[in-house]
């Protein structure tokens, strides 16, 4: 009985496995790449670091630079020449301040609504929510060309307000804490509206600590969805190279004279989608832990 | 002062009416409960009074003071809630500071940073943090200020969602099924709690509850509700000898008020099980309900024309008093009849007995439920 529990436990671990191993294996590659030479990557040789051989770097000699300084270990080449050939810290900078204050204009307008849609009683909500509900449904490409076009009246393409404006109103975001919100007791809101507080104190004051859970998957959906996006950056900005978010950015490492260079297109790639991770690994641990909601039972 | 008048209140949710045309006076410093079965309105009462929700049509007054219009937190009422409803990411300290802060303090003063700059925080911080100290040493509750609530046990939870009530010393408290959360015990103990704070508080208190048990033991006078109507407003002793009508009578008293089918003739004579009441019904000529409760019945050994016989069908034993559940000939109901365990404990479930009533406690009702009196106490 008890072997056969393990065979079974096995068959589920193995199965589980090969499907992490399928999950990570580009990620391998990616960080592998970034550390072997150009030679190492096109022969598939090298296993994960390569020989590390100190050697000169042809391309870097065509861009310009003297061959003294362009003769080092790959590792160090690919990561050097990554941030030497792309302002590769704007283009982060640019990611923060792009998806932060999609992240903070999101929950200052889904917040409130989501509010009024699950606690507050006013004719025709059920018709608003339904409304909502019907938006999650537009894919975003359909309305793409006319967001584009009222953009670009508006003079907005080519600046921030182009990235972060279409973006303000989550509807995802409206129903997941409107959702949320279903779950908190209306005794609390009460109790906050003896106690003094307004409407718009109840959201911030007493919603919003509550919702903090929820709070972080929508963070994380909403940070991860913006920082990766490529489709409407790519839009939007057209020529200024400060605008560029972290996926524009890695487009400037495709193609061109210089051939393909893929060792410092993965290293930008590593730094571009390491702090995505490492904001993950913080919220994760935050989001199990939680502000759970025993206070009230 | 703390007086509460209800004039005239309905309200109706679409087309369901919850409440109907209620008058109740409630006096100053009373502890008055709200008592009826889920779903007849009482928390509806409780909150319109509190200005959570509002009439559809009536007047509340509040200190003789019109209050319809007056919102929730400006009408000087704390409130405590079943789920106690504490704010859960606030340690309890907080929790008890939040309705003087948001009282006391203007809005610049409640800006985190800026507003320390302003001259009159430091007293009214200092006046607010006394209250806290008070108020937390009344109820015991010093060494819990720096917890947060998800880290107190259910009755102290419900102290401190009392406490938050205390601190703004209102004009009334409104309590809504505040013990139904506890355990059986801890609800015993807070009754009896409840009733010393209010004795030594003197503030007019107004307490829902579905447990008429909690009714009879805290309130000075008890109001029963039974799907949106006030059926009887008195003292909980008048309400339980004196019940209105056959609902009252069913609704108070643990267990259950014993009801027979019978009639009167034409001389007004009660009739039921064969059985004659002395006193003459004021209503001849009618089929009635005769209500006695439980411990106006007695087991005893000898048969005449004023008992009635039946076989026991379950024997229930609290310690104090043993309940015995009667099955009658010619009743389709059991009856309960109150023994006491000297006297009865070697009657057990199928034993055959004897059933006497004590005199002049049967209560009559007419077939609408309405309360028939005797044509004189002793006749």
């Amino acid at each position: 009985m008890e072997a056969k529990q393990y065979i079974g436990e096995g068959w589920k671990h193995a199965i589980l496995i090969v499907g992490a191993i399928v999950v990570l294996l580009p990620f391998y590659m990616m960080v592998s790449m970034s550390l072997k030479s150009q030679q190492e990557i096109q022969s598939i040789s090298g296993g994960l670091i390569g020989a590390q051989e100190t050697q000169t770097f042809p391309v870097c000699v065509k861009t310009g630079y003297s061959e003294e300084e362009c003769t080092m270990k790959p590792y160090k080449y690919n990561y050097w020449f990554a941030f030497e050939k792309a302002p590769i810290p704007r283009y982060l900078m640019n990611g923060v301040i792009v998806t932060l204050s999609i992240f903070i204009i999101q929950v200052l307008v889904a917040l409130p609504c989501a509010y009024a849609l699950a606690k507050l009683r006013f004719y025709g909500r059920e018709f608003v929510f339904s409304m909502v509900l019907f938006c999650l449904l537009i894919p975003v490409h359909g309305i793409a060309l006319p967001l584009y076009v009222m953009l670009a009246q508006a003079g907005l393409v080519d600046t921030y307000s182009a990235l972060i404006l279409p973006w303000t109103i989550s509807v995802f975001g409206i129903f997941l804490m409107r959702q949320f919100f279903m779950t908190v007791p209306d005794e609390l809101i009460d109790a906050a509206r003896m106690d003094g507080m307004g409407e718009y104190a109840i959201v911030w004051k007493v919603m919003l600590p509550t919702a903090i859970p929820a709070l972080l998957a929508f963070a994380i959906f909403s940070v991860v969805a913006h920082w990766n996006d490529y489709f409407w950056p790519r839009m939007v900005i057209t020529g200024n190279r400060d605008l560029f978010t972290p996926p524009l950015g890695i487009r400037e490492f495709r193609g061109g004279i210089d051939s393909d260079e893929f060792g410092p297109m993965m290293a930008s790639i590593v730094t571009v989608t390491v702090p995505l991770i490492v904001a993950f690994i913080i919220a994760q641990k935050r989001f199990i832990e939680g502000i759970t909601l025993t206070g009230m039972k | 002062m703390g007086t509460i008048s209800l004039k005239n209140i309905s309200k109706s949710f679409g087309s369901t009416q919850v409440l109907n045309n209620l008058n109740v006076d409630i006096q100053d410093g009373e502890f008055l409960t709200l008592v009826g079965p889920s779903g007849c309105g009482k928390s509806t009462l409780l909150r319109i009074i509190a200005g959570l929700e509002q009439q559809t049509s009536g007047d509340v007054l509040i200190d003789n003071k019109n209050v319809n219009k007056i919102r929730a937190s400006e009408r000087d009422l704390a409130m405590v809630f079943q789920s106690y409803a504490l704010y859960p990411h606030l340690t309890v300290r907080r929790n008890l500071e939040t309705p003087l802060r948001l009282r006391d303090y203007n809005a610049f003063e409640r800006l985190p940073l800026i507003g320390n700059f302003s001259p009159n925080k430091k007293n009214k911080t200092e006046s607010i943090n006394q209250l806290v100290n008070k108020t937390s040493e009344t109820l015991q509750i010093s060494e819990l200020l720096d917890r947060k609530p998800g880290q107190l046990s259910g009755g102290q939870r419900q102290r401190v969602a009392l406490g938050r009530a205390m601190v703004r010393e209102p004009v009334a408290f409104l309590m809504d099924e505040p013990l139904s959360n506890l355990d059986a015990a801890l609800r015993v103990h807070m009754r009896s709690e409840l009733s010393e704070l209010h004795n030594s508080l003197k503030t007019t208190f107004v307490y829902v509850t579905h447990d008429q048990a909690e009714a009879l033991t805290m309130s000075s006078r008890m109001a029963v509700m039974i799907d949106g109507n006030l059926l009887q407003l008195d003292t909980p002793q008048e309400v339980y000898d004196n019940p209105s009508s056959l609902s009252v009578a069913q609704f108070v008293g643990s267990p259950k008020i014993n009801i027979f089918n019978g009639s009167s003739d034409s001389s007004g004579t009660v009739n039921f099980l064969n059985v004659n009441l002395k006193r003459k019904s004021s209503e001849s000529n009618s089929d009635l309900h005769i209500g006695i409760r439980p411990e106006h019945l007695e087991i005893t050994n000898d048969k005449d024309e004023n008992t009635f016989s039946g076989t026991v069908a379950y024997r229930e034993n609290l310690g104090s008093d043993i309940y015995f559940h009667v099955n009658i000939e010619d009743n389709s109901k059991k009856i309960i009849v109150r023994g006491l365990p000297q006297f009865t404990h070697q009657i057990t479930n199928g034993s055959s007995v004897n059933i006497k009533r004590d005199s002049n406690k049967a209560l009559l009702f007419n077939q609408t439920g309405m309360r028939i009196h005797f044509n004189n106490a002793m006749g």
